[in-house]
């Protein structure tokens, strides 16, 4: 994946809370992601992980506290727009895929963003389908176009709503070596996943959410191994 | 600058993606058509009656085959969660907003541009002489509708029973601009025509005022 051109940014949630009606999805959520780390969130069914990411995605306002991403350059925009990929693609299936990437690259500024969307098809290995409209695509390609149109704007902070979905080996393990590459290159990565797996071998902390709480956070192995398997921390 | 620039490129989206699947414009031009032919049997085609009443009816036509055109404004952006990456790419959620009316406005005055032979067929009324300020009267009246029923769309795409809650919604919402419109049309098309500037300067401050209100409040609109 395409080294970053901008520096690594962080995420701090300040007590977060939200809330749909009576409903706390969310209650009281305040840690930091450190610029560069790789981040698991697991939790059961429900326990508020989208929500969470969602709230860091800034698509869903909390009802109360502050999500701030230290280090974020004011100077770029787009470093303080997080890359989300969520269960579903978000890309339009009635375009092609080079049109969606086109359509999210000229949206946020993107320099050059035909360059850009030929570098990320050429990247995620859908160059020869770039023609094709995304309504027949297989579930695999999907999930790819949809990293690369999280991509697109160069974002510092990448954010993934179990990312393995739908996925079968091979492609576990692509985004595996995908999201490593894009870590490395100074990307934070945080990710909710279910179970152990390639992916979550990358993550080098776990915090772990039940009801909307954060009931652990831990960065040693043992207790990581715990978490990802719903064991206690 | 990026509000305009923004709304262009979603505008050139959601072009694209009517033209390729044409499903909006099928269905209100054959609704409308349908409508049209209906009544037809039941009015007398060129008499005073027919003058008299062919126009509400075209607009009325044009209101529920408009309100069908709404149900899938918002709902296409659900299917793939499209509205979350648009909120996220663009700068100003107002562009989201201006793209959708401008399309549905062209998308409305195409298919009533393409019924307006068939209705000048089936009521016999002649509309060659007036036709630009009727384009006008099209203009403004489908503007209105578009304004406040892509703000309801938006509304009601969230929502458990969206299908009932539109129609609902939209409906009395636009009983002025329904009933303002057939009055303007029904005096540009009688035998002594008369331009009801008033009514069109009626409708363009309604599409001013919905538009203002939309321009203000419809980032809460597109909240989760």
């Amino acid at each position: 994946m395409t080294a970053l051109r901008i520096p690594p940014t962080g995420l701090r949630f300040e007590n977060i809370d939200k809330r749909y009606g009576g409903l706390f999805a969310l209650r009281r959520i305040s840690f930091e992601i450190a610029p560069g780390e790789c981040v698991v969130l697991a939790g059961r069914n429900g326990s508020g992980k989208t929500t969470l990411l969602r709230v860091a995605a800034q698509i869903v306002k909390p009802t109360a506290g502050k999500l701030s991403f230290p280090g974020a350059d004011a100077a770029l925009p787009a470093n303080g727009r997080p890359g989300y990929v969520a269960h579903t693609t978000m890309v339009y299936d009635e375009l092609t895929a080079e049109e969606n990437l086109l359509l999210f690259g000229k949206l946020q500024n993107v320099e050059n963003p035909a360059a850009r969307a030929e570098e990320l098809l050429r990247e995620v290995g859908l160059m020869e389908r770039r023609d094709s409209l995304v309504r027949t695509f297989s579930r695999g390609m999907r999930q790819r176009i949809a990293i690369a149109r999280a991509l697109i704007h160069r974002p510092s902070v990448l954010l993934f709503d179990e990312p393995a979905t739908g996925l079968d080996p091979p492609g576990i393990t692509w985004l595996a070596n995908s999201l490593r590459e894009v870590n490395r290159a100074g990307c934070t990565v945080v990710m909710s996943l279910h179970g152990e797996s390639e992916i979550s071998a990358l993550a080098t902390r776990a915090v772990q959410l039940d009801a909307g709480r954060v009931i652990a956070d831990t960065q040693s192995g043992a207790s990581l191994h715990s978490i990802l398997t719903f064991g206690s921390a | 600058m990026s509000l305009l620039s923004n709304t262009a490129i979603l505008l050139d989206k959601e072009l694209r993606t009517e033209f390729r699947s044409r499903e909006l414009l099928t269905t209100t031009a054959v609704f409308i058509l349908i409508v049209l032919v209906l009544f037809s049997f039941a009015i007398n085609p060129g008499t005073e009656e027919a003058r008299q009443f062919a126009p509400g009816l075209l607009w009325l036509a044009i209101l529920f085959a408009s309100s069908l055109m709404f149900q899938s404004c918002f709902l296409r952006e659900q299917t793939n969660d499209t509205l979350s990456s648009l909120r996220l790419a663009v700068s100003d959620p107002f562009a989201i907003f201006l793209a959708k009316l401008i399309a549905n406005t062209l998308f409305l005055l195409l298919t009533e541009l393409m019924m307006l032979p068939f209705f000048a067929i089936f009521y016999n009324i002649p509309l060659w002489s007036k036709l630009p300020v009727l384009i006008l009267v099209l203009f403004v009246g489908s503007l209105g509708i578009s304004i406040a029923g892509t703000a309801i769309s938006a509304i009601s795409a969230q929502a458990r029973m969206r299908e009932l809650l539109l129609p609902l919604l939209l409906l009395p919402l636009l009983t002025p601009v329904l009933v303002v419109s057939s009055l303007v049309t029904a005096s540009l098309l009688d035998r002594e025509p008369i331009v009801q500037w008033k009514g069109i300067g009626f409708l363009a401050v309604f599409d001013l005022i919905f538009l203002t209100a939309l321009w203000l409040f419809g980032e809460y609109l597109l909240e989760e």
